[in-house]
């Protein structure tokens, strides 16, 4: 009996440890972000940072202005959404609504396949296939753009709004649907005006955490969009992602106690806040829809 | 106790039979050859000085041949310690560089062992830019440039009011080097709103898929890719007009100020060691045809004997 309950003990202890790890990595990442980033904003100010319009921390005028690196980030993310969204929102809806089982069955692994790609070949489908289609209705398009990793990268990111978008549909409780359908509503309405609101922050979830991953995507944007810093909301010229220059300045061989290498560290920081503030958005949405659905 | 000797003898007898079939055997078989060449420097020349290595270990399978690639600079300080036998070097040896080399004692030879050009290029479908001067590339790459020379027709009033997109060599690459200095007149000194990469295989994807773009990069990488590029010549406003590269412009140096020799330089210590000494001749016997093969342009069958005679020259001084 005692051997037993020391047994126990040392699996406790194993778990306990296990879960702690987790947490310890994540301290130690976050620790290291703040330590480098300090020191990185002892060399350039604040202001400079969050204001200035030119990132050139490499070359003979060194300016350190995060924006144009953040617009670019925005930027793909931004097409990414308006593309994954309403196609990611319509197929959800088809599947949970209007299709029949069979049909569904086969749909939803072959859209989880979708997630399954590596982002490189994602980068490579946008560099050699996409951006060479678009180039032939839209002249004057320049090979590396936002526009076509955005697009790429919606693809990628579509069947994570479909699939929680679709799981926050299938949780509403049918006796909401034979309400709808009792007062004489059509399948149309139903879904539209009962529904997609009942659902809303189901969905809104999903979106956020697409938001959140397209956010942080790195190799569609290092290999698609272009490596050159600028200030811009034109989806057709080349930019420079806040994941693609940290990607370029840890391959090169830039001094690892200059400034010029914390500068990583600090766009980093910028980043991980973006995602960190999203993803607990998410979350409290999450808490909520679970709650609505306890009565 | 008899575990150990086992394993020493496990350890020591390929060594012993390699060592007493090395020395009285035939030298038409390269394994008669052993030791260890040094080489470093320059990222530029270390395709060339890898491919005759490669060649001359499938001769001589013994050595070891090592080629690093830490940049001329950092090469020579290597070079001038004595830790190295052979710099790779991109350009001539500087003044504090022969100074450094003399407090140390080491005495050297420079040996040019190819050609290597710089291709301005850009889109086919560019149908304004015919040529470009030496001053207005250094209008548009000099630091003053960066966020104000945006448009083509600022470089001349002449060609289109459209954004130019520039592509060149990240700051890690000789290429970088070697165009800052060449163009602007300073090494390392050059905008930053570029797309900067140190794969040339990306410039050459980003200027073959966007028609307002101009970039720079090695002549080699233009030979492969001609139909999607289209290469600018370059007046250096010397009287000769706007000069094509070309493997007869750059090797007759026509094309100026972005063609350059390249060279090797060999420590006259490591002479003392065999396998230095042939592993130099064959660099010299082999580089015309690897030169061609990695992208470079080969020195003429002339330059090439001249080159030859101060090797062997030199041989006789120094070697035992």
């Amino acid at each position: 009996m005692a051997g037993l309950k020391k047994q126990e003990k040392v699996i406790e202890g194993i778990l306990k440890g296990s879960a702690w790890f987790t947490i310890l990595i994540t301290i130690g990442i976050i620790w290291v972000l703040l330590y480098e980033t300090i020191i990185f904003f002892r060399h350039v100010s604040l202001i400079e940072f969050f204001t200035a319009t030119e990132w050139t921390p490499l070359f003979t005028i060194k300016k350190y202005g995060i924006l144009p690196l953040l617009t670019a980030t925005f930027l793909t993310s931004f097409i990414a959404i308006a593309v994954a969204m309403p196609l990611g929102l319509t197929i959800a809806i088809y599947l949970s609504e209007y299709a029949n089982p069979t049909f569904r069955r086969i749909v939803k692994p072959v859209l989880e396949l979708l997630a399954s790609i590596p982002t490189v070949v994602y980068g490579f489908f946008a560099l050699t296939t996409v951006t060479p289609f678009l180039q032939n209705f839209i002249p004057g398009m320049a090979g590396f753009n936002a526009l076509s990793p955005g697009i790429v990268m919606g693809i990628m990111i579509m069947p994570l709004i479909t699939s929680l978008s679709e799981d926050a549909l299938y949780a509403i409780p049918g006796s909401m649907r034979f309400a709808s359908y009792a007062l004489g509503a059509s399948r149309f309405q139903t879904t539209f005006r009962v529904l997609l609101p009942a659902a809303s922050s189901g969905i809104g979830v999903s979106v956020i955490l697409a938001i959140s991953r397209a956010i942080g995507e790195t190799m569609i944007v290092a290999i698609a969009a272009g490596q050159q810093p600028r200030l811009t909301l034109n989806p057709l010229v080349p930019v420079e992602t806040i994941t693609t220059y940290i990607v370029q300045v840890s391959m090169g061989d830039v001094p690892q106690n200059s400034p010029e290498f914390r500068s990583i560290f600090a766009a980093g920081m910028v980043l991980f806040l973006f995602t960190f503030g999203i993803n607990n958005l998410g979350l409290y949405l999450k808490r909520k829809f679970y709650q609505k659905y306890e009565l | 106790m008899k575990k150990s000797f086992i394993i020493l003898s496990v350890i020591f007898l390929p060594a012993a039979v390699l060592l007493s079939s090395c020395s009285p055997r035939s030298s038409e078989k390269g394994e008669a050859l052993t030791g260890e060449v040094k080489i470093d420097g320059s990222s530029t020349v270390f395709p060339l000085s890898e491919a005759v290595a490669e060649e001359f270990r499938n001769s001589f399978p013994n050595v070891r041949v090592t080629v690093g690639e830490s940049g001329t600079g950092g090469g020579f300080k290597k070079f001038s310690r004595g830790e190295t036998d052979i710099n790779d070097a991109s350009r001539s040896i500087r003044p504090e560089e022969i100074e450094a080399c003399k407090a140390n004692g080491i005495s050297y030879l420079e040996l040019e062992v190819a050609y290597d050009g710089l291709a301005v290029v850009v889109h086919p479908s560019n149908t304004w830019a015919k040529e470009i001067k030496v001053s207005e590339l250094k209008k548009l790459w000099e630091p003053a440039a960066q966020g104000k020379i945006t448009r083509w027709n600022q470089i001349r009033p002449e060609w289109p009011n459209k954004e130019i997109h520039l592509f060149g060599a990240g700051t890690a690459s000789g290429t970088f080097d070697y165009f800052t200095e060449a163009i602007v007149g300073e090494a390392k000194s050059s905008r930053g709103d570029y797309t900067a990469s140190e794969d040339d295989n990306v410039l050459v994807q980003g200027i073959a898929s966007d028609e307002l773009a101009l970039g720079y990069f090695g002549l080699a990488y233009f030979e492969n890719n001609q139909d999607k590029l289209r290469i600018l010549p370059i007046d250096a406003e010397n009287g000769n007009g706007p000069v094509t590269p070309t493997a007869e412009t750059v090797k007759s140096k026509k094309y100026t100020p972005l063609s350059r020799p390249l060279f090797i330089y060999v420590n006259s210590k490591s002479l003392e060691r065999k396998e230095v000494q042939r592993f130099v001749s064959f660099y010299l016997e082999h580089c015309g045809t690897l030169a061609s093969d990695v992208g470079y342009v080969a020195l003429t069958p002339d330059e090439l004997k001249v080159t030859q005679a101060r090797w062997e020259e030199f041989q006789k001084q120094f070697a035992k």
